[in-house]
């Protein structure tokens, strides 16, 4: 299987999710778009997981299935010891209410014709959280730790805020019920640079105040260096390497995370962008992946035998795994 | 490469700049440096645009003047609603009369474009100036064959038959780096990805052999891998073609390594202006600087807190007085608050405007208040 395996999991009881042969397929026609082959995560408490790889990689659909939304194809999704996969209806909504789910485009996410009070009030609403004067404290205290001023901004409506302000009510409406984890879909990939920073730093600082484990899917590196513990890079469905961010991004061993990585235009006019392309071509199509290591139709490295077998992940570091017959290091 | 007529080369340009138009660092130093009378391609004076809206006019160009030489490079860095985007549209004159003001200069190769009718602009699009859209998919019509995109036009500009017209946008193709141009002749944008769809833009940009080619945001909704294809793309036809490119962009790393010189816009105005190498070895403008700082970057160690720029740009239709970037300035005065600094060149070959530039003491016209500022 090329780019599955399971070396780089760590034992189950020291993590609060684990992800074990994941595979997502959505019918296409009569043929299947296969979204994610058997990849497999884990997370322990405290950690942020970054999850990198190009638009089409799978990595928002990866996101989605560990809530089960909709519920995976195959594979197991463990949380706090419970395989979601096996549990539906109520109990899947209750164990939900641990998990949240931030969404990248702030304001088609939020409902226009709601104000931000109700937007935010509803999932306490729903599970009967207090009573409704503390439902409504709880509000106001979430709107203030994202940096909100919750008498300005509660009768309001989202198309009265602009996208970093939205982005700060998605992140309040994930908090106000708790969560344990919270999974960050591209979150300021529709943000200015600027604003990105702030929304950045605001993420970091909830996540030390209220004891949170986060899953930050993006395709910027730098942004996945930033926030990281541990990141996960994936391509076509499969994860390619995963590892400790210092060493993977120092000395990528997978040929797609190095050519990730060399293609980011530095802000440095000393440093003249290559003229060669690194990668050529597109991403292959999800319906009919390459045989053997998916990578390889577009990889510099490639060599007959990574048509015919698909490799798994190995350890090459101390924190650093990758699924490569021919890795750049190990 | 096949240039479709002789209509792309009609002129002498100068030497050095025909050679190494991306090499920042050969280049002569700054805007004036490199002007030269046989050089200058487009020249912009003092051009205002404004929209009348429900909430007020909002000036979404405010006062910008710039000049670029032939086959050079302009980078126009901002971030949304800078009004970098409404900028390389008011220069191509594609902002709709109804509602929109445009006042202002801009002389493109001899010819003063403002006030120029219509039907003679147009003259002017596709075979003299050209635009590379940021959104390739709604920027190609949906229910157009790609063929018929590339050669219309070809046949209306250059009056060539159908056949000439299909083997040149086919050339075209190819050398944007489509592989099997004869089918995706056949087909329509929604077929291809995004990255084959901003490929099938610039032929059409190139289609007639543009002097000046605007690429606004070329590859802001591609993957990077994808990016790094598109600007080299764009590096080698210019090159090739000797074209003169206004490069937009919201991220300072596209323009770092690929532009000569930089403008960098805040609330319509340009308030930074240098050649590549200088804007950076030498950050005058506090925004800049900020705008630096916030970028998260691969060489710095990691949870380090990034340096946000608090707020938000100013509203356009009631700008605050002053220098519009000194309420989320860190290094604001109350000078800043109350009076609009000018944009000067202060530094041969670079102009800001600011009062209190980062770096450099307070402009030397004002002695009286002298912030202290700790060594930078």
């Amino acid at each position: 299987m090329a780019g599955t395996g399971t070396a780089h999991l760590r034992p189950e009881n020291e993590t609060l999710l684990r992800v074990e042969d994941l595979v997502v397929e959505f019918p296409a026609g009569r043929q299947k778009v296969h979204a994610v082959s058997g990849v497999s995560l884990d997370i322990r408490k405290g950690e942020t997981l970054g999850l990198v790889g190009e638009s089409g990689c799978g990595k928002s659909t990866t996101g989605k299935a560990i809530i089960q939304l909709p519920a995976p194809t195959s594979g197991r999704v463990r949380f706090e010891g419970t395989d979601l996969t096996g549990v539906s209806g109520k109990p899947l909504r209750r164990i939900r209410t641990r998990l949240q789910l931030i969404f990248q485009d702030p304001i088609s996410s939020l409902n226009p014709r709601r104000k931000v009070r109700d937007i935010l009030a509803e999932p306490l609403k729903i599970w009967g959280r207090g009573t409704k004067a503390e439902q409504a404290a709880k509000v106001r205290e979430t709107l203030d730790a994202v940096g909100l001023d919750p008498d300005v901004a509660l009768d309001k409506r989202p198309h009265q805020f602009s996208g970093g302000q939205c982005q700060r009510i998605s992140i309040a409406r994930a908090l106000v019920m708790e969560p344990e984890l919270i999974i960050c879909d591209e979150p300021v990939s529709a943000l200015d640079v600027s604003v990105q920073a702030q929304i950045l730093n605001l993420l970091d600082e909830l996540k030390a105040r209220y004891d949170l484990t986060l899953v930050f899917i993006a395709h910027d590196l730098a942004v996945v260096k930033h926030v990281s513990t541990r990141v996960a890079v994936m391509y076509l469905g499969k994860i390619c390497e995963v590892g400790d961010p210092d060493a993977l991004y120092a000395a990528p061993a997978h040929p797609y995370t190095a050519a990730l990585l060399a293609s980011i235009p530095m802000a440095d006019p000393t440093v003249r962008p290559s003229d060669d392309d690194l990668l050529s071509g597109d991403l292959p199509s999800p319906v009919d992946p390459p045989s053997g290591c998916r990578f390889r139709t577009r990889c510099p490295r490639a060599q007959p035998h990574c048509a015919a077998e698909e490799p798994t992940i190995r350890q090459v570091g101390p924190d650093q795994f990758v699924a490569c017959h021919f890795p750049l290091v190990g | 490469m096949t240039t479709p007529t002789g209509n792309g080369s009609a002129y002498a340009a100068p030497r050095d700049a025909r050679e190494a138009p991306l090499h920042p660092t050969d280049a002569p130093v700054g805007f004036k440096l490199s002007s030269r009378a046989t050089g200058r391609l487009l020249e912009v004076e003092d051009l205002r645009t404004s929209f009348r809206t429900a909430g007020g006019r909002v000036r979404a160009v405010d006062g910008v003047s710039l000049t670029l030489d032939r086959g050079r490079t302009l980078g126009i860095v901002g971030e949304s609603g800078s009004g970098k985007s409404v900028l390389s549209r008011s220069i191509m004159g594609l902002l709709p009369k109804r509602n929109v003001t445009c006042e202002g200069s801009v002389v493109y190769d001899g010819q003063q474009l403002t006030g120029m009718p219509d039907r003679k602009r147009r003259d002017l699009w596709g075979t003299d100036m050209a635009m590379v859209f940021q959104d390739p998919m709604t920027a190609l019509n949906p229910v157009l064959k790609i063929g018929n995109q590339i050669t219309e036009g070809l046949r209306h500009h250059l009056d060539l038959d159908r056949r000439t017209a299909h083997q040149n946008a086919a050339a075209l193709l190819r050398s944007v780096g489509i592989p099997e141009p004869e089918r995706r002749f056949k087909q329509y944008p929604h077929e291809l990805s995004g990255g084959m769809r901003q490929r099938i833009m610039i032929a059409v940009a190139l289609a007639c052999g543009p002097k000046l080619l605007f690429a606004d945001e070329p590859t802001t909704a591609l993957d990077v891998t994808v990016q790094a294809q598109i600007l080299n793309l764009l590096a080698r036809q210019q090159r090739e073609r000797d074209m003169a490119m206004v490069l937009v962009t919201h991220d300072l790393g596209v323009v770092a390594g690929r532009a000569d010189d930089i403008a960098v816009m805040y609330a319509g105005q340009i308030v930074e202006k240098a050649s590549a190498a200088a804007l950076f070895a030498n950050v005058r403008m506090p925004y800049t600087e900020a705008l630096l700082r916030s970028i998260p970057r691969l060489d710095e160690p990691r949870r380090a807190k990034l340096q946000a720029i608090p707020g938000r740009p100013p509203d356009l239709a009631a700008p605050p007085p002053g220098c519009r970037f000194a309420p989320r300035c860190p290094y604001a005065q109350p000078r800043c608050r109350a009076e609009a600094p000018p944009l000067v060149e202060s530094e041969p070959g670079h102009s800001y405007r600011c009062w209190f530039p980062v770096g450099v003491g307070p402009v030397p016209q004002d002695a009286a208040a002298v912030p202290t500022r700790g060594a930078r």
